[in-house]
């Protein structure tokens, strides 16, 4: 990815989500009001599919079905390929961010956390229920801006499905509990 | 002896002719002299349109990226490809890019290498797995000990196409016999449905079988009787396309005019899906870069001598007036191709089951042609409108042959018989006329698993 300033990053997003509510700053945004602002959109909508789309129809009135395989199924997107999906098509639009959905205990075990930010951070909102991480890493040469906010189960169809996944390494989650994490990176200069 | 006077004057005419030959072989059609090694087969063919691929002298890698996906990103994205450049743009996975580059596709698949270029048409590193994949026995046990090279050599997985490898699809098709109870491929579309995906003239040439009497080409035209025969004996009379929905051409001055000779762009009219299909194959892909149509004597597989100087248009394989469908899925395949696996196709069962269909002693869409396999039934998409057709290019599901699982194979196999299938290179030769020697252990190990789960 470019190596961005965080100029550039905070006037593209200042523009699209804190345009019209005063949340800018002449001069620019600080990387965590950003990450911030970012995510607060996706958690928005990552609940709203989840409580909304998969929950209510999937779950309570059963008239679709949920599946990793959606295509093959003719089945509703899981919540976190939905996730997964607006990351991949942010990355090849090459906006100025990054993003993932990362679990210590995860479905799929390319999602566990890799860099020392990402198990650190996924380690303390697991056991810090309602705080968020923040730290600076570098990767590929590039500095980032790290925050990791906690992933909770919102709805029964969260806890039901991964704790009966046959690839899942945790079977006792309840709605409530800390899932993962969202992990949003910006690149800042050194 | 020559004074340095005289050897400057021989180095600057030396320099200033291999100037002008080289300006003159670039702006010639034999651009040979330009390449820096063996083209591979998929590429060959086009070799000579150099620009095909650099679209620009500067640009490296970028250039180059957006040639290779301007021709295959349409396909990736319909592979649901497993690794797409996404994955890797990711800065959590800056480590597996200094390993790999996977953002770019030069990175595995070099072209102009033939000396390390292999049987599938593409250079890829041994290793290319276990970069990443390394401790995949720490997820599943049962892959601890594979050689790190057979992830992909094995028939288990493909780096970018795994729809018919996943998992869940295998564990789904666990138990099915070797041929299903219903044996077909999917049937085409009726001409209603497909004309909602092209561009039909049909104000022109309303839909209604036409006579003799409606001939509408010019009258020297319209003597040959062989031709108006052969016509009136095709779909097309039958759904009112008369002569001149073919044979007309745009003069200069942008004047309708009739021709003898129709291009692969009057099919295109109606045919516009089979024939993108065509110019993204090996028989079309020369006429899409504007060269000579592709002659059975440039290809590098095995052709019969006296096909050498056919070339490759709509009706090389349709012919020009009977279009029969049945002669261009086995006859005009065969007519060019020599190999052993092509000459093989008589003596097996699909064969039988294609002449027990043509002969109508089996239902439509049960026998197994060249085509069948080669250029199969797909669903074309336009807008909402989704009609059965044939994909002609006959590329599209060749390499990695399991490509051909979900498009061909499972229509009358059973999964775990298709992929052994496919991995025994002995029974592809002889065109599947006996049983697979070679069994793929992805659905064992999956059986396995189930049971492991369930216990």
């Amino acid at each position: 990815m470019k190596k961005q300033t965080i100029i550039l990053a905070a006037s593209i997003v200042s523009s699209v989500i804190l345009a019209g509510c005063g949340g800018g700053k002449s001069g620019g945004i600080e990387p965590k009001e950003m990450a911030d602002a970012l995510h607060s959109v996706m958690e928005a909508d990552r609940t709203v599919y989840t409580r909304l789309i998969i929950n209510r129809l999937a779950k309570e009135e059963k008239v679709i079905k949920a599946s990793e395989h959606w295509k093959d199924e003719k089945a509703l997107v899981l919540p976190a390929q939905m996730f997964r999906y607006g990351a991949e098509r942010v990355a090849e639009k090459g906006a100025p961010f990054s993003y993932s959905l990362l679990s210590e205990w995860p479905v799929n075990k390319q999602n566990k956390p890799k860099t020392d930010i990402e198990k650190k951070g996924l380690t303390y909102i697991a056991e810090n229920p309602g705080k968020n991480f923040y730290g600076e890493e570098e990767l590929g040469g590039t500095k980032y801006f790290t925050a990791i906010y906690p992933d909770v189960a919102v709805a029964p169809a969260c806890v039901s499905c991964h704790n009966e996944h046959k690839d899942t390494p945790r079977t006792d989650f309840k709605i409530g509990d800390v899932m993962g994490g969202v992990v949003i990176r910006i690149p800042v200069k050194s | 002896m020559f004074t340095n006077k005289a050897a400057w004057f021989f180095w600057l005419i030396i320099t200033i002719g291999l100037v002008i030959y080289l300006v003159m072989q670039l702006n010639s059609k034999d651009k040979t002299v330009f390449l820096p090694g063996k083209t591979s087969h998929g590429h060959h063919q086009i070799e000579m349109a150099c620009s095909a691929c650099h679209t620009d002298a500067f640009g490296g890698k970028d250039v180059l990226q957006n040639a290779c996906m301007s021709c295959h990103g349409e396909e990736l994205k319909i592979a649901d490809d497993s690794h797409p450049k996404s994955k890797f743009t990711d800065p959590r996975n800056a480590d597996r890019v200094t390993k790999l580059d996977a953002r770019a596709c030069i990175t595995c698949h070099v072209e102009h290498q033939e000396e390390i270029t292999l049987a599938m048409g593409v250079t890829v590193p041994e290793d290319f797995c276990f970069k990443c994949h390394e401790d995949v026995a720490e997820e599943r046990p049962s892959h601890a000990g594979l050689d790190f090279y057979s992830c992909a050599t094995a028939g288990c997985h493909n780096f970018h196409d795994n729809r018919a490898l996943y998992e869940d699809f295998l564990e789904k098709h666990l138990g099915q016999p070797t041929v299903l109870d219903e044996a077909k491929v999917t049937s085409k579309s009726e001409l209603q449905q497909y004309l909602l995906i092209v561009d039909y003239p049909i104000a022109q040439y309303p839909i209604k079988q036409l006579n003799k009497n409606d001939i509408d080409a010019p009258s020297e035209a319209a003597k040959n009787q062989d031709i108006n025969r052969d016509w009136l004996e095709t779909a097309h009379a039958e759904a009112g396309v008369n002569c001149t929905a073919c044979h007309t051409t745009k003069t200069e001055s942008n004047q309708t005019t009739w021709t003898d000779k129709p291009t692969h762009e009057a099919c295109a009219t109606c045919h516009k899906p089979e024939q993108d299909g065509f110019l993204a194959g090996k028989h079309g892909m020369r006429l899409a870069q504007n060269l000579t149509p592709m002659k059975p004597a440039l290809a590098k597989i095995e052709m019969k001598a006296d096909a050498h100087d056919k070339e490759m248009t709509c009706i090389s394989c349709h012919s020009s007036h009977r279009f029969d469908i049945k002669q261009a899925a086995v006859a005009s395949c065969l007519s060019c191709h020599n190999d052993q696996h092509s000459l093989s196709y008589k003596k097996s069962l699909h064969y039988v089951l294609w002449q027990k269909e043509i002969a109508g002693q089996a239902k439509d869409s049960s026998g197994v042609s060249c085509a069948t396999c080669h250029m199969p039934r797909i669903t074309h998409k336009k807008g909402e409108a989704r009609v059965v057709i044939s994909q002609h290019n006959q590329n599209d599901n060749l390499r990695p042959n399991e490509k051909m699982l979900r498009s061909v194979c499972m229509s009358c196999h059973g999964l775990e018989f298709s992929i052994d299938a496919l991995a025994d290179t002995g029974l592809i030769k002889n065109n599947f006329s006996s049983s697979p020697g070679i069994h793929v252990e992805s659905m064992d190990m999956v059986r396995k698993r189930v049971q492991e789960k369930s216990n």
